[in-house]
């Protein structure tokens, strides 16, 4: 049976190295590659046709646009409506990783999502862009953030502190959420199908009964892959919208 | 894990910064204009339906006002017309019935003044045949004529006797 460690290890194809920095093309390159290319073909070729009456696909694709367009309408209003293509791709990037990596694509197969450094890496753009746009809009007042509206002063003793470590600790929470969801599904994943094989492989019955355990967990899974690119998603218009509103 | 190996971060780091840039500028440039030009381009044909809806539903509503107006106006013209003709009509027979009654109310006229100048006649004859009578009845009874003024006096003195 495999290590249900093994499925997180990056392999590199391409190995590369500039300047002595290692920027080797591995399986979560080609993976993020290929989600890219999935989400631009996807919605471009689905609109090709620019039908009145939508199909199926190019009803996907506007389901996907009004998804998030409502989201951040919803979430931020019409201020953050100059924001909607990064968190519209943030939510396509999450959204293939996450569901790209529940697939067995051969020799690349790989959930990049899983990996805390990419979902760090995502959730400090959002930090620090959403940082920058609460001093860029509010200057110093911005700090008024951290103390809330109407307290008695002493209280901002112990407020303050509080709201600045929630406030920075946004960016963890965001990144270990998502990573650390994708990770103990895909565990979970590969220790039920280390079931599945050992046990049938002893017996032909009792394969059966992992096997429906793992049938559902996948189902599951899927269900998480696309839960977990929403709250994403939603976290960044809701941190979008605290710093331009400010609460 | 080879999730917490830092040798692993520099080029992960390096394909999401590439890969990422190059979704948003895709999506930002290509993918979303599309599909919004389509919403856009189906949310103003819906509003242009709904318009050109409302504008003719609104010639509908004038057309049928201009239907019950001339209705109206030619029901009060027929009104108008039966009203004049039943007028005219009820004159005319007003006037047929004075023309008739007054030519009737002379027909009698002449027919009583023609029975008055008869029964005058008769009268006169009357008076004639009785003083004729009266002079055969003398002649018999007498043996002699009567003397006619006499007799005309005396048979004329008789009728006023009688009342007439």
């Amino acid at each position: 049976m495999a290590n249900p460690i093994e499925q997180f290890k990056i392999l590199p194809l391409v190995p590369l190295k500039v300047a002595g920095v290692d920027i080797s093309f591995t399986n979560s390159a080609a993976m993020m590659v290929l989600a890219v290319c999935l989400t631009t073909l996807f919605l471009t070729l689905s609109v090709r046709s620019r039908a009145l009456v939508p199909g199926r696909w190019q009803s996907l694709a506007e389901i996907f646009y009004e998804f998030i367009a409502g989201m951040l309408r919803d979430n931020v209003g019409s201020e953050g409506r100059r924001y909607f293509p990064f968190v519209f791709s943030l939510f396509m990037f999450v959204l293939f990783g996450n569901v790209l990596g529940l697939l067995p694509i051969p020799a690349i197969g790989f959930t990049y999502t899983s990996h805390i450094i990419v979902t760090f890496a995502l959730a400090a753009v959002v930090f620090v862009g959403v940082t920058v746009i609460g001093f860029w809009r509010h200057g110093f007042h911005f700090l008024r953030m951290f103390f809330p509206e109407g307290a008695p002063l002493v209280t901002a003793i112990v407020l303050v502190p509080i709201e600045i470590i929630s406030y920075l600790s946004r960016p963890i929470s965001l990144s270990v959420r998502l990573f650390a969801n994708m990770t103990a599904g895909h565990i979970i994943l590969k220790i039920l199908g280390g079931f599945v094989v050992t046990l049938g492989s002893m017996y032909i019955l009792p394969g059966v009964l992992p096997f429906a355990f793992l049938s559902a967990v996948t189902v599951l899974e899927i269900g998480i892959a696309l839960l977990q690119a929403y709250v994403f998603t939603v976290l960044t218009c809701i941190y979008l919208h605290d710093a331009i509103h400010m609460h | 894990m080879p999730q917490f190996d830092p040798a692993l971060f520099t080029p992960q780091l390096f394909w999401l910064l590439l890969t990422f840039i190059a979704l948003y500028a895709l999506m930002a440039l290509v993918a979303l204009p599309k599909i919004g030009a389509v919403l856009d381009e189906r949310q103003r044909r819906i509003d242009d339906n709904l318009d050109k809806a409302a504008q003719l539903k609104a010639e509908a509503d004038a057309a049928v006002a201009a239907y019950e107006k001339a209705l109206a106006e030619s029901r009060a013209q027929a009104q108008k017309v039966i009203r004049e003709a039943a007028d005219r009509l009820a004159r005319e027979a007003d006037e047929r019935n004075r023309a008739q009654a007054t030519r009737l109310a002379a027909l009698i006229k002449s027919g009583e003044q023609r029975i008055a100048a008869a029964k005058a006649q008769a009268l006169a004859n009357v008076r004639a045949v009785a003083i004729d009578v009266a002079a055969s009845v003398v002649e018999r009874l007498v043996g002699q004529a009567a003397e006619p003024a006499k007799l005309e006096a005396s048979v004329t003195a008789a009728f006023e006797e009688q009342g007439r």
